[in-house]
């Protein structure tokens, strides 16, 4: 079983560590995820009509700057949170993969809609069947589209998840 | 609406006995696969049929000939449309090009390529242009499978074991 690299452990195999580094290192990564949870830039991968609810949800009266996820950066390099918002296809799937690598860690992947989800109601030569066969999704958003609150509640669980994560800056190294 | 128009059309077009007749204003002619290039010729020389709208087909699996490819002209100066349908078999499926008619053509030749693999003699660009390069078949035959998917990129590990790695 390959390890996912965001949740490398801090403690090396075998190793023993004293009760107060225990404590720190919790604390340390309690203060992290809650820095890490406020500050989420988006990465718009906007590919269909989900993108008009995307629209709705970047406006004003939903507010999403409340979460730290309002200001999208239109680099992957400058991105913690890849939202891929529409159906993707098999042509398209490169360069989704493709902008995936190219984002830093730590980084978080939201599929926004049943097409991103699990390809929707295509099933065809063409749609890929969710880009989870591609690439890990941290939090799914189901609706055709879904509706801006469906959209906030998919963001908080994602601060949930990232508060509740191990943020590993010191590596098993250390 | 259309019917003087359509007369010397269909008396030109149909001169041989073809199948021809006015359908939701646009008139329909069915000619033979060798006929088509010089139908659409005199419908632009002659007719002023300027504007070359759609070439698409239909894959009627069961019969034979199995395909009906069909294309559709617009005139901007009489301001109707015409058009012409052909049978070809599965084991040829070949029309002639009309990218020397009309230059629109050579793009929608090429999706009629990608979705049909209907061949058209002259167009010598028929790469994939809504496929991809590697793709197998086409798609919108009849006896493609519908859940046959050819992936670009290769799934995650979860995916394979999940299917029981077929």
């Amino acid at each position: 079983m390959t390890m996912d690299p965001r949740t490398i452990p801090i403690h090396p195999e075998g190793g023993t560590k004293s009760a107060a580094f225990e404590y720190i290192s919790t604390k340390k990564d309690e203060l992290v995820g809650w820095a890490r949870k406020f500050s989420i830039f988006p990465y718009p991968f906007v590919t269909a009509c989900c993108a008009m609810e995307f629209m709705a949800v970047s406006s004003s009266p939903y507010d999403t700057d409340r979460f730290g996820a309002a200001l999208p950066r239109f680099s992957p390099r400058q991105s913690d949170l890849l939202m891929v918002v529409g159906t993707v296809t098999h042509k398209q799937a490169p360069i989704l993969l493709k902008v995936y690598e190219q984002m830093c860690e730590p980084k978080w992947v939201m599929a926004f809609g049943v097409c991103a989800t699990s390809g929707g109601f295509y099933q065809n030569y063409a749609a890929l069947p969710g880009i989870d066969r591609v690439i890990p999704v941290d939090i799914y958003i189901p609706g055709c589209p879904p509706r801006p609150e469906t959209v906030i509640d998919g963001i908080m669980r994602l601060q949930d998840k990232i508060a509740r994560a191990k943020h590993p800056i010191i590596t098993k190294d250390f | 609406m259309g019917a003087e128009v359509f007369e010397p059309i269909t008396a030109s077009l149909a001169s041989g006995g073809e199948e021809a007749g006015v359908s939701h204003g646009i008139l329909v002619v069915n000619v033979a696969p060798s006929a088509v290039e010089a139908a659409a010729r005199a419908l632009r020389n002659r007719f002023g049929f300027d504007v070359f709208l759609d070439v698409t087909a239909i894959d009627w699996i069961g019969q034979s000939p199995r395909f009906e490819v069909v294309w559709h002209f617009y005139s901007t100066e009489h301001k109707v449309r015409v058009r012409l349908k052909t049978r070809v078999p599965e084991s040829a499926p070949t029309v002639a090009s009309l990218t020397p008619l009309y230059g629109s053509a050579a793009f929608m030749e090429r999706e009629c390529h990608d979705m049909y693999g209907i061949g058209f003699a002259g167009n010598a660009d028929l790469r994939p242009i809504l496929l991809y390069e590697g793709f197998e078949g086409h798609p919108l035959r009849k006896d493609y499978p519908k859940e046959r998917e050819q992936p670009l990129v290769p799934y995650r590990d979860w995916v394979a074991s999940e299917r029981g790695g077929d």
